[in-house]
């Protein structure tokens, strides 16, 4: 059972971060749309969810917190209190402080001093917004000095007291669980001692009639129920909240202070049982008396003898407790929003799985087996000359494909959540700055893979921060340059030719190119005299050791780790460029794989092995010049006038064999260095799935990996970078040992 | 002693009695059947440029790509000669959250041998063919000696990326290393 309340509470974690997400979505909406009441009811639920899921796992300092925040926004709702920027900016202080406090139940930790602190600073904030007669914030049951249940005074949100009304000031509440209740991870217990937070339970009737027989009891299941007598002056929303876990599975009634008579008719229609038996243990929870129990019960048979007289369904008492003015029509309109929600709530389930993103990669790699398998059948089906089987086994190798490639979608993710999360960054910048900036978002929709995704995340937060601090001017500056006062960022993202485009540009000062090229003279980065192309220029801000200088203008804080930008998106095998229009603006436009599992490869042959080459650092083939074969002592050739240093795979991974008569060299490029490779076969270009070889071989610097060929072969990915940094460490030895001549 | 005291070691109760015997250049070997994943034929295996003669390439093990050990050559001998019933022993090592599985080549897999505690004799100090600390314990079977691997040792990762590291420095370190070392006795 445990480990189905871990489950239970890892749902709870990952469900308060995606509100807590929806909060600040909301928030930030606000901010610019300062009269949206679906916003303001968005942020509520969210901190009324979160501060209900939490009460069922005890998380009673985010209750407390929770609590606080809850009802002062339950005021900006009913409009006593108005939304302001400053009210704003305290709420996204307390998102990020939810978020906080859910990573420490995540981490499984209890709040820290530094933590509570800061609890008590953003509360104490909070209150000024609450007035003096709100709960007090401590939920402390044992300070509150609660009145008697009768004695409560009706609340104007209570209905209004009908003819038919009961006389117990209480709230009642009938549960009966389901069966599966414990196998959730859910704890009878807990929801009361959650509802212990916000009010008194008066009375409680266990209703144990449910219990089977010890010989056929099943420990697992729940079986007990209970009615309760509840005295508390929340509204029905939160009460209504405590049962949220259980609702599914469980039957809850709820009945509020001087509810009609006529609910608790309907509770006695709907539970199984003895009528009789349950209104006895009404009377006992207090909820009513006698007199209104024998009322109830009359009326109850009398309406079941109508419904069954005139043949209507029993089903239309609602109808008739609307018309009798029994049931008030907000309280109806709740119900029917709930109702509602929970039909949008089974529809959005329908189209939407939450997956554990490892499962994907187990099925990635089945499928990718699959292909293996599916292109060993064909070549046995071609070489057995069948030609059946060659044609249902190429149907099967498409179809795979096909599964190939939705299995690979499954991984993809919009990057418009990715892009949402800037909106915070810029308006908190922006405000630190105290430069006004609108941010703009397009192409949101732009899929690409998930671990593409997680990866790019920092780099691009910090070419966007760039943009808002040294490219964006202050609106003084702007003013004078004839611009809008308003700065514009904007984010954009596309698909081209197999890869995700994703642009950051601003409308700021852009980038001076005189400046750029002076400083790089001075660094000794570009030698005096030396015509650059604009791309160039642009392209030295990404030089390491450009952005160490101390700031002189907006261009040199340009660079400030933009060399880190550059080397991350590298590693993810992607470019990054600039564009700029001084005066105008800069865009930075980064270019990325869609996945990082499979790369477009060139397949070569040495030996009896094949090995691949990113396709990318390929420039060309060629054949090897006789002249140029190792009889002539030269490791250089002659391209097109050019000199183009090569190494032979054959010599550099001692494979055994004759060299064959033909021998092909494969012109790569790296970082602007080319190198020829000699090998003996080109196979061509190739899918290719990489493998991660173990740790066994993490110290080998010219294989960057592996792949698995159609005929099951495990070919080797060569690393180029590392290939030619070990072929010019070898140098010096092998001139030192070989004495040849020619070859200094 | 040390038998003694390998017997009241705490855990040796709950350790396996089952192993997997096989043969490597006329010596019996036996790992615990709990490591082994499974066993298949020979065939197919890359080659790695670039590595010592122990490692002797990868394979394709279902979609994963596993490093193959040649044994012989990793306890010092000549590389393993590939004949009709040359078998690949997947092996699995470590803890659940960092596994490692890596392939060990040899001649012929015999038989799982049920060997209880009580018949496991301490390793000897020397006179075995291979390096002490790749003995687990040498099991008695029939009157004959097995011996059981640490399979931990001797497929140690970091030992076997450390040899990379020596090979990658070049074949002339190698030769270099020996004259020097024979100078240095003369001298």
């Amino acid at each position: 059972m445990s480990a189905q309340m871990d489950d239970a509470l890892q749902t709870l974690i990952i469900e308060s971060r995606e509100l807590l997400q929806h909060m600040e979505e909301a928030l930030l909406a606000l901010e610019q749309t300062p009269d949206d009441a679906e916003a303001v009811n968005a942020i509520f639920r969210a901190a009324h969810t979160i501060k209900g899921s939490a009460g069922l796992f005890s998380l009673d300092h985010i209750v407390a917190f929770t609590h606080v925040a809850e009802s002062v926004l339950d005021r900006v709702r009913d409009h006593r209190l108005a939304m302001s920027p400053a009210l704003g900016g305290l709420m996204l202080e307390v998102c990020d402080h939810l978020g906080w406090l859910i990573d420490g139940v995540a981490a499984r930790q209890a709040p820290d001093d530094a933590l509570s602190g800061r609890s008590e600073a953003i509360l104490a904030r909070l209150r000024e917004y609450q007035t003096p007669s709100a709960l007090p914030p401590q939920l402390d049951l044992s300070d509150v000095d609660w009145p008697d249940g009768n004695d409560i005074a009706p609340r104007p949100s209570v209905p209004v007291r009908g003819a038919d009304s009961v006389s117990s000031g209480m709230w009642h509440i009938s549960l009966r669980s389901g069966p599966n209740l414990l196998r959730d991870g859910m704890d009878p217990l807990s929801i009361l001692h959650y509802l212990g937070t916000f009010g008194q339970i008066v009375n409680l009737e266990l209703i144990l009639n449910d219990i089977p027989p010890l010989s056929v009891i099943d420990p697992e299941s729940c079986y007990i129920g209970y009615e309760l007598g509840f005295a508390s002056e929340t509204d029905k929303a939160t009460i209504d909240g405590a049962f949220d876990f259980v609702r599914e599975d469980s039957v809850v009634r709820l009945i509020p202070p001087y509810g009609p008579l006529a609910d608790y008719r309907a509770l006695f229609a709907d539970m199984s049982g003895d009528s009789l038996l349950l209104g006895r243990m009404l009377v006992r929870c207090g909820s009513l008396t006698e007199d209104e129990l024998t009322q109830a019960l009359e009326t109850q048979e009398r309406i079941e003898l109508d419904s069954q007289s005139a043949g209507k369904p029993a089903s239309l008492l609602g109808d008739v407790l609307v018309a009798q003015q029994l049931v008030d029509k907000p309280m109806v309109d709740a119900a029917l929003e709930r109702q509602h929600q929970l039909k949008t709530m089974t529809a959005g389930e329908a189209t939407l799985i939450r997956v554990d993103a490892a499962k994907l990669d187990q099925l990635i790699n089945l499928v990718g087996e699959l292909i293996i398998a599916g292109a060993g059948a064909q070549l046995v089906a071609r070489r057995l000359k069948v030609p059946d089987l060659v044609e249902t086994t190429s149907v099967l190798a498409r179809l795979v494909e096909d599964v190939r490639d939705s299995a690979l979608t499954l991984r993809m993710v919009q990057i418009g959540a990715t892009f949402n999360r800037f909106r915070r960054v810029v308006r908190d910048v922006a405000a630190e700055l105290d430069k006004d900036i609108q941010l703009d978002i397009r192409g949101g929709e732009t899929e690409l893979d998930k671990t593409v995704v997680e990866k790019i995340g920092d780099p691009l937060t910090h070419i966007v921060r760039n943009a808002l601090d040294h490219g964006i001017e202050p609106a003084d500056v702007r003013l004078a340059r004839g611009k809008p006062r308003q700065g514009r960022l904007s984010l954009n993202a596309y698909h081209e030719s197999g890869s995700i485009v994703i642009e950051v540009s601003d409308d700021g000062g852009g980038l001076r190119k005189e400046r750029i090229l002076q400083k790089a003279i001075e660094r000794g980065l570009v030698s005096e005299g030396q015509t650059l192309s604009d791309k160039e220029i642009f392209g030295l801000v990404f030089e390491p050791g450009f952005s160490t200088a101390a700031q002189v203008s907006n261009l040199s804080g340009r660079g400030v780790g933009m060399d880190v930008v550059k080397r991350n998106i590298q590693a993810l095998r992607g470019t990054v460029d600039l564009d700029s229009v001084e005066g105008q603006g800069t865009t930075v436009r980064l270019r990325l794989p869609l996945t990082l599992a499979i790369i477009d490869g060139f397949l070569i042959g040495a030996g009896s092995a094949s090995y691949v080459v990113p396709l990318e650092q390929v420039l060309e083939c060629i054949e090897l010049p006789d002249k140029d074969k190792p009889e002539a002592g030269a490791s250089y050739l002659n391209l097109r006038g050019e000199v183009l240093p090569f190494v032979r795979l054959r010599d550099l991974f001692d494979i055994p064999g004759e060299a064959p008569r033909r021998e092909n060299v494969v012109v790569v490029q790296y970082a602007g260095e080319r190198a020829g490779l000699v090998v003996d076969q080109l196979f061509g270009e190739f899918q290719t799935v990489i493998k991660p070889l173990g740790k066994v071989f993490s110290h080998i610097r010219c294989i960057g990996g592996s792949t698995i060929l159609g005929s099951g072969e495990v070919a080797l990915i060569l690393d180029v970078p590392g290939l030619v940094r070990q072929v010019t460490e070898r140098q010096p030895v092998s001139r030192y040992l070989s004495s040849t001549p020619s070859a200094a | 002693m040390a038998t003694l005291a390998r017997k009241d070691a705490p855990g040796l109760a709950v350790e396996p009695c089952q192993y997997l015997t096989f043969t490597l250049g006329g010596e019996m070997y036996a790992v615990e059947t709990l490591s082994v994943k499974e066993i298949i034929e020979y065939g197919q295996v890359t080659t790695v440029p670039m590595v010592p003669p122990s490692i002797r390439g990868v394979i394709n093990l279902r979609g994963a790509v596993v490093p193959v050990i040649d044994l012989k050559a990793r306890f010092g001998g000549q590389p393993t000669g590939i004949t009709r019933r040359t078998c690949i022993v997947i092996i699995e090592m470590g803890s659940s959250d960092e596994c490692q599985v890596v392939g060990i080549l040899v001649d012929t897999v015999s038989e799982v041998l049920e060997i209880p505690p009580g018949e496991i004799e301490a390793p000897p100090a020397f006179g075995a063919r291979i390096r002490a600390d790749f003995i687990r314990g040498m099991g008695k079977v029939g009157g004959g000696f097995v011996i059981l691997l640490n399979v931990e040792a001797v497929l140690s990762t970091d030992e076997l990326s450390v040899l990379d590291e020596l090979s990658r420095q070049g074949s002339p370190v190698d030769a270099g290393a020996l004259p020097r070392l024979g100078s240095s006795v003369a001298g």
